[in-house]
């Protein structure tokens, strides 16, 4: 059932943004992610200035500042590029399923492409960057198609309660299987660790590269299936009268962001609720229109992640906390604000 | 059809006569689980690197000295098989109490959440604040009724529904557990087998020192909450028919809640959150009881048998020895996913 507000038509002013709005909105979100970065760069526990940052920058890396610096530089572009996928595949899959609690990590889609890579490597001894993040798609699309399968059983098709139980009991699922499969095999645990709890911790350029055409592609596919979710969120009936072939629709939405989530975790690991916390964020600042809010769930997705990355790195001193555990503590109290809002009727 | 007429003495008859059919069932069941239990116990004793013969187990248990049996079955074998036996059954009394009062299979402690905040609370006690023995539990205790209320008053707008309950419940989990995995990782030396009991229940290097505090607990608030089964059968009628039927139902849930919560924290500050132990041993309960009366006793025998079947596999039936909780886990997490393909099916409201 669709709630009332989530509907695009020019009468709906209120939760349509003026064009002005909507722009302010974007140059503050830039200029956010801008200043988080060069604080994600600056803020660790080695303490760094101005000139070994800029040194650093410059490719240098003589002094164990400037060395210090060169190895966070990476990580926060890991960081920005992980948070937007997680943020835009959140904000396709609430317009999918229509359902506001929708979530790469609550819909249990993370945990399947971790436990995809976690037996590839236990099992066929995946290596190689690409096998690993085929495999991750792989196994986020299977976790999707079966959660979706399980929620969208019984009257009411897929309601967001009937979805998240079956994501979270797909999630507690396969989390026992990567623990048994990771246990007896002492050799790759430190392999698969951070396929249990997500982190952008000791990620290098070279790690980065291979997972950027699938992110490209999976953005480039979001992205256009921006106007058939204005569709979408009109109900399918309505969806089908203005002329979209609804399940088309939905299954291209649903590629692009199993191909951002899976590529994502095949670099991070496991990320909860960035894709829950971000799209309701964002539909606050830019309204409903999905071709505003896909790009701005992107932005303010890295911005999420590389914050709590920091926040990971300040709270946990002289060690780090994994960016996965920031964003559960903060994303949580998210999680139980939406279910409190929600009417029980449409849970 | 009037009420005056008395029902023919067949129909009498057959009631009465399925009515003791169910309750020999009912003894039946508990006699076959009690007996399965005790096997699985003493099997616990006897098996491990070296065997132990029955009589010399027994001798062990009665305080005899024995060369050898004396300190493998009564130092290691035992505070280990009690720990899984006091473990199981407080998981399956706490779990199927909490089932029975909210209705619905899915608001067991483990899935909403107040098992995993007494274990973040234990962890959190051992590791930055260096407590030990019945501190730990005191810390555990505590912290599992305030989640437990934190749960409910988070849940209540204008009443509890329970399908809101359940997914508040899952959020708070998944909070408490990163607060779990925020501590061990505060540990400094992140080891995975000790992460392990925090995350999904163990049962290695069980002591008594640990195990007394659990087994206390269980055998003050355990008949405490068997006392209550009457009154929370009633309750599954609703509130109002209960408080009809002469049950005062706030206080009936008070205690159920206080004596639930006080049972499983207790045993999580010993042996972990042991994944799903709680959730199953209900539903299972009920399939093989039948509609036939309170499930608090079958229910936490079933629990103790899951738990000491779970830990003889872990240990020995497979290459590796896996903790407890990982078996339940692999076994309990399918089963989930049925329960919810089964309601959703039957186009129930869950």
């Amino acid at each position: 059932m669709t709630s009332v507000d989530s509907v695009p038509t020019p009468g709906a002013a209120l939760v349509r943004r003026p064009g002005s709005v909507r722009f302010l909105w974007l140059l503050a979100v830039v200029a956010a992610l801008g200043l988080l970065m060069a604080a994600s760069v600056a803020i660790g526990s080695r303490g760094v200035g101005w000139s070994d940052i800029l040194a650093a920058l410059g490719g240098s890396s003589e002094t164990i500042e400037e060395a210090a610096v060169t190895k966070r530089i990476p990580r926060t572009v890991l960081a920005v590029v992980v948070g937007g996928a997680l943020g835009l595949a959140g904000a396709v899959m609430q317009g999918v399923t229509r359902n506001p609690l929708a979530d790469p990590g609550v819909l249990g889609i993370n945990m399947g492409a971790s436990l995809a890579v976690v037996a590839g490597i236990a099992w066929f001894g995946l290596f190689s960057a690409t096998s690993i993040i085929v495999t991750a798609i792989f196994g986020a699309a299977l976790a999707a198609v079966f959660v979706y399968a399980v929620g969208s059983l019984g009257r009411g098709g897929p309601t967001p309660l009937k979805l998240a139980l079956a994501g979270a009991a797909t999630s507690a699922a396969l989390t026992s299987f990567i623990t048994a499969i990771v246990l007896p095999r002492g050799d790759i645990a430190a392999n698969v660790q951070s396929f249990q709890v997500g982190g952008v911790g000791g990620a290098t350029f070279a790690t980065i590269t291979p997972v950027l055409p699938f992110l490209a592609v999976g953005l480039v596919i979001s992205l256009l299936s921006a106007r058939s979710l204005n569709s979408l969120a009109l109900g399918d009936e309505l969806a089908a009268g203005l002329g979209e072939r609804v399940a088309l629709a939905r299954g291209v939405a649903a590629l692009g962001s199993v191909l951002l989530c899976g590529a994502a975790t095949a670099v991070a690991g496991p990320i909860w609720f960035v894709g829950l916390v971000v799209p309701h964020l964002c539909r606050l600042l830019v309204g409903v229109d999905h071709r505003w809010l896909l790009p701005f769930s992107a932005l303010t997705g890295a911005c999420l992640l590389v914050a709590s990355d920091v926040i990971g790195r300040i709270v946990a001193r002289p060690g780090e906390l994994d960016v996965g555990i920031v964003t559960a503590l903060v994303g949580a109290p998210f999680f139980i604000a939406v279910v409190r809002r929600q009417k029980v009727r449409e849970l | 059809m009037t009420a005056v007429v008395p029902p023919p003495a067949a129909t009498v008859d057959a009631v009465a006569r399925n009515r003791v059919r169910r309750s020999v069932r009912r003894r039946l069941v508990i006699t076959v689980l009690a007996v399965l239990v005790a096997a699985a116990f003493v099997v616990t004793l006897m098996v491990g690197r070296t065997f132990y013969p029955l009589d010399e187990v027994v001798r062990v248990v009665l305080g005899e000295r024995v060369p050898g049996a004396s300190f493998t079955v009564g130092r290691l074998r035992l505070p280990r098989g009690v720990l899984a036996l006091v473990a199981g059954l407080a998981f399956g009394l706490a779990g199927v109490t909490f089932q029975t009062m909210l209705r619905n299979p899915l608001a067991s402690p483990d899935v909403i959440g107040i098992t995993s905040g007494a274990g973040a609370a234990a962890v959190f006690g051992i590791v930055i604040l260096s407590l030990g023995g019945t501190a730990v539990s005191t810390v555990a205790v505590a912290a599992a009724l305030g989640v437990a209320l934190v749960i409910y008053l988070l849940s209540f707008r204008g009443g509890v529904a329970g399908t809101r309950l359940i997914l508040i419940g899952i959020g708070v989990g998944a909070m408490l557990n990163s607060v779990t995995s925020y501590v061990l990782t505060r540990a400094g030396q992140w080891d995975y087998q000790e992460a392990l009991r925090w995350l999904t229940g163990s049962l290695n290097g069980a002591t008594w020192e640990a195990v007394a505090p659990a087994l206390v607990a269980l055998l003050v608030l355990g008949p405490v909450l068997l006392g209550q089964s009457r009154n929370l059968s009633a309750l599954q009628l609703g509130d109002d028919t209960a408080a009809a039927l002469g049950v005062r139902v706030e206080r009936t849930r008070l205690i159920a809640i206080v004596c639930a919560v006080g049972v499983i924290a207790f045993a999580t500050a010993a042996c972990g959150p042991i994944a799903f132990v709680s959730f199953l041993a209900g539903p299972i309960a009920a399939r093989i009881v039948g509609p036939n009366g309170s499930l608090l006793v079958p229910a936490a025998l079933v629990g103790a048998l899951l738990v000491l079947v779970a830990d003889l596999v872990g240990q020995f039936a497979l290459d590796t020895r896996y903790p407890v909780g990982v078996i339940t886990g692999v076994l309990g997490a399918p089963y989930l996913i049925y329960l919810i393909i089964r309601t959703n099916r039957a186009g129930g409201s869950l």
